[in-house]
């Protein structure tokens, strides 16, 4: 008898452990800030960076902790980012409601979808993600008179922040807006990743077979982080529509989805932070190479790409990880 | 109107057997080792590269470039296949898709850095141009000689995967590659020659697309999605799964575009969805 009730509680403590802030993580958070101060002619970049890391975030919950590899991302972050700009070609500009609108769009949907995805497994589940993240590219190219199709959609003008801020043209009120939802959002994710959901996910990725034999609900769990994450990617379309005041085609494409994951493996899949740096690393490194000549870039992402898989499994953030254990 | 069904059906199927040369092989090898190979695509596009090369700087006929692809993209694939490849048959999927995407990536940079960025065009011996009428329906010529070919590649396939050893072995290798191997099956020999063999194949039809669908560094990325989409719905490791994946894809690809130009690609990846998840394994697929 003591044994069931001692079990429960150490595993609570240790989920508090596994959730309390290090002095590293609150260095990092302040070092996002450093952009206002020191680099303001990268702003622009900045606040992609921040959006790209949101996108990443959202992958990351359904990739590296649930195990579902998608190839079709884009797609909820495209919805998002078409649903905020069509609210606000609409007539409602109202930045952080059109925001939660647009992430709940995405939202329902990625429930909707999470029915076929938890259907299938492997290189089925790849194409279906694939497959639907091609669908919606064509759906919104042939809705012309809603999305505008390859025109992109014309006329968004995003109203003042909270009636304050307005979106200025060197970045301030777009970079600090970005931050703040990645903020919000990273914080609702690690809560998420450290509880007994986040546990449980992690079950269902090592392995599919036993959730179910120990009473776990694995299509419940693995529909309601799709959700979630479809959710936050919805967040960060709509984030981008919002801050560019431009939504287009490639928000849905190919590459977008590809991209996202390419940036999640380069920091570390199953690591909140792995998705940020590795957003980070991917986006610098594309503006600082593609600058000179946009080959190099296919060239030593494609390189990266393949010494990171061979060389460093766990990311670059996994690497340095183990690196630190070894010299403890 | 019957003579436009017919030249949509034609030019489909014709279009059909290209995607099959471009993807059988790699249907065979992920049934066998579970291997996803995205780069299987950049074997097409460097053998079309050899293709117009070969033709251009030594002056080499038609006829004998295309051997030459597809043995060129052999030799190619067995030196990719044991430095790189191999080293990931264990590693999870999600590793090897990312790391063969770096592949085409490289791939494409490389072809760029080799051959620029501009439509690579082969220029076809005199026989193959034009088209022939037959009742009212006009025949690409060059569009035949690829039917043609692909039917050979086919019976030639059939035939050594049922009548000789190594298709013997290969057939055992995919219906159960542990099993095999616990008989003294050498597995990965008979991977290297499936693999050389398919991406051989992959070349040649790559050298055959040039005239169709060009030439460029992005035919890597071009042709992945239409090659995976036939692998994934054929099933993997059936030569016949191919075949009808490839078929029906082209005729479905062609028609599209032409009866419907505004929704075609939406519906084919609208069938792909609904195939995949009421078969998720292939129309074809045993596993």
């Amino acid at each position: 008898m003591n044994d069931t009730v001692s079990a429960p509680v150490e595993s609570r403590d240790w989920l508090r452990r596994r959730s309390r802030w290090s002095p590293f993580e609150i260095l990092f958070w302040l070092a996002a800030l450093l952009p206002f101060i020191l680099f303001q002619t990268y702003l622009p970049l900045a606040s992609q960076i921040a959006i790209a890391a949101l996108f990443a975030i959202s992958v990351d919950l359904i990739l590296g902790y649930a195990g579902i590899v998608t190839l079709g991302h884009a797609m909820f972050f495209g919805l998002g980012a078409y649903f905020a700009g069509i609210i606000s070609v609409r007539g409602w500009g109202e930045p952080i409601s059109g925001l939660l609108m647009a992430g709940a769009f995405a939202g329902v949907i990625g429930y909707v979808v999470s029915f076929l995805i938890t259907r299938v497994q492997h290189l089925a589940l790849i194409m279906v993600t694939l497959g639907l993240g091609f669908l919606t590219y064509e759906l919104a190219n042939a809705l012309h008179w809603l999305t505008g199709g390859t025109d992109g959609l014309r006329g968004i003008s995003t109203w003042p922040v909270l009636g304050q801020f307005r979106f200025d043209m060197w970045g301030y009120t777009a970079y600090g807006y970005a931050l703040g939802v990645l903020f919000l959002c990273f914080l609702l994710s690690r809560r998420l990743v450290n509880s007994s959901f986040g546990l449980a996910l992690r079950g269902i990725r090592e392995n599919v077979k036993r959730m179910p034999a120990i009473g776990a609900d694995h299509k419940a769990h693995l529909r309601l982080v799709y959700a979630i994450s479809a959710a936050i990617a919805g967040l960060a379309g709509g984030l981008m529509a919002q801050t560019t005041n431009t939504v287009a085609l490639d928000s849905l494409s190919f590459e977008r989805s590809a991209d996202v994951v390419v940036m999640l493996i380069l920091g570390g899949t199953g690591r909140l932070y792995g998705a940020i740096v590795g957003t980070i690393i991917f986006l610098v490194a594309r503006d600082q190479l593609a600058g000179i000549n946009p080959q190099y870039w296919y060239f030593g992402i494609g390189l990266l790409l393949m010494g990171v898989v061979l060389f460093m499994p766990k990311g670059i953030l996994g690497f340095l990880a183990q690196i630190v254990d070894r010299r403890r | 109107m019957i003579s436009q069904i017919g030249i949509v059906l034609f030019d489909g199927f014709a279009f059909g057997m290209l995607l099959f040369l471009l993807s059988v092989g790699l249907s065979v090898t992920l049934g066998m080792m579970n291997f996803i190979n995205l780069a299987h695509g950049a074997f097409g596009m460097f053998g079309g590269y050899v293709a117009v090369t070969v033709m251009r700087q030594l002056g080499l006929p038609f006829l004998a470039a295309l051997p030459l692809a597809f043995l060129a993209m052999a030799v190619l694939s067995v030196l990719i296949e044991r430095t790189l490849f191999r080293r990931l048959y264990k590693a999870g999927e999600l590793n090897q898709v990312l790391f063969t995407i770096g592949l085409v990536f490289v791939a494409a940079a490389v072809a760029t850095f080799t051959f620029g960025t501009v439509q690579q065009v082969i220029i076809l011996p005199s026989w193959l141009r034009g088209s022939v009428e037959i009742a009212g329906v006009r025949f690409g010529v060059y569009r035949s000689f690829i039917i043609v070919v692909a039917l050979l590649v086919t019976a030639l396939l059939v035939f050594g995967l049922e009548r000789t050893r190594l298709g013997a072995q290969i057939r055992a290798a995919v219906d159960n590659q542990r099993m095999a191997q616990g008989l003294g099956l050498d597995v990965e020999r008979v991977f290297a020659i499936t693999f050389a063999l398919g991406c051989g194949l992959a070349g040649l039809g790559g050298a055959l697309a040039v005239e169709i669908v060009g030439l460029s560094p992005s035919f890597g990325f071009q042709m992945l999605v239409y090659v995976l989409i036939v692998v994934s719905v054929g099933g993997l490791g059936s030569i016949t799964g191919s075949f009808a994946g490839a078929a029906l894809l082209g005729i479905g690809d062609v028609a599209g575009k032409y009866f419907w130009p505004e929704i075609g690609s939406f519906l084919i990846y609208l069938l792909l969805v609904a195939i995949l998840l009421v078969r998720p394994l292939g129309l074809f697929g045993k596993r």
